[in-house]
């Protein structure tokens, strides 16, 4: 069992210098990631690592794990990244929590899970 | 406090015979043309299997991890434990399968307790759907995930992880005790083998199939 918090809060206070993300964040944690940049001098070590992490497409939730860092962290880091450039985001497609469904249940588009059904069987 | 609501992990042979890549070496990259991150969320109780279910499928070691809480929303209920912190910590494991060139499936590791609801927003948001893990010596565990499942009008299908040392109730007393409607799948499993899992996966992406046509019967 690793505990971040028991880590230090002030830790991850320091890493997002007290920001947490936004309403209007854009990410998912199947959102992946893409570096488009190599990091420079003088970034923030956790940029670093993101750039280097992202340069095939990475999910959010696996740059989280890859830095050991809570999703909201990772965000923040990720909306600078997206801000000045250095990322671009590919989100998930929509499809999935639409609710024509008469019964009222979010379903994902009937193309999408034709092909999630093609995936799965083939493994 | 930090919760690490993974699931103990036991070393198994497995049957597949085929493991996924050794713990602790990065994991394979996606390929540059993966563009679509698909969900699917496995929601039980502690030790009811999920990281097992999800280390079976995934074609990388499962990952760790981990979301924290502010104080504010700590439920009321269970506030004891952070006392005098301002945040608290839940990790959950999840798992990949490349389905094609372009869509990956990740497959996330839920915890089903009621103090883990503030996960679950981001979790289920934009989710196909949910696999719900039951344990059938703790049958209870599972009430409150299905109950918040239905709330959330998140489909879902029902896998019965058979446990050689539990008491094996029929399939149909297992819905009948979970208050499972008939057309909701039910189904049994061995979440450490492969092939069980996959096929559970494909209930669930059948019955979403189902629901998306039209057709629940």
């Amino acid at each position: 069992m690793r505990a971040i918090d028991r880590e230090s809060p002030d830790r991850l206070y320091t890493v997002t210098h007290g920001r947490v993300p936004g309403d209007d964040n854009p990410f998912d944690l199947v959102s992946l990631i893409v570096a488009e940049r190599d990091p420079a001098e003088g970034m923030q070590s956790e940029h670093v690592k993101i750039l280097t992490m992202c340069r095939t497409p990475m999910a959010l939730a696996e740059v989280s794990a890859g830095l050991r860092l809570p999703i909201s962290v990772v965000k923040v880091l990720l909306q600078d990244l997206l801000d000045t450039g250095g990322i671009t985001v590919r989100h998930p497609l929509p499809g999935a929590g639409r609710s024509d469904d008469p019964d009222g249940l979010h379903l994902p588009d009937r193309d999408v899970l034709k092909q999630v059904l093609l995936g799965l069987q083939r493994l | 406090m930090a919760y690490n609501d993974s699931d103990p992990q036991v070393p198994e042979a497995d049957p597949a015979g085929q493991l996924p890549a050794p713990a602790g070496q990065p994991p394979a990259p996606l390929p540059g043309s993966a563009h679509n991150g698909l969900k699917i969320v496995i929601v039980g109780g502690f030790g009811v299997g999920k990281t097992t279910m999800v280390g079976s499928v995934s074609e990388i070691s499962p990952l760790s991890t981990e979301e924290v809480m502010t104080q504010a929303s700590v439920g009321v209920d269970d506030d004891s434990h952070v006392r005098g912190k301002s945040t608290t910590t839940v990790a959950f494991d999840f798992g990949r399968i490349s389905l094609d060139s372009s869509n990956v499936l990740y497959l996330f590791g839920a915890p089903g307790q009621e103090r883990f609801w503030f996960l679950w927003d981001q979790l289920f948001a934009g989710s196909l759907g949910a696999v719900v893990l039951i344990d059938t010596r703790r049958m209870k565990d599972s009430w409150y995930a299905i109950d918040r499942l239905e709330h959330h009008r998140m489909p879902f299908v029902v896998a019965v992880n058979r446990f050689d040392d539990g008491p094996q109730p029929s399939l149909s007393k297992v819905r009948k005790a979970l208050a499972i409607s008939d057309q909701i799948p039910v189904v049994e499993c061995d979440a450490r083998v492969r092939e069980s899992s996959k096929q559970v996966l494909i209930t669930l992406v059948s019955y979403l199939t189902r629901l998306a046509s039209g057709r629940t019967g």
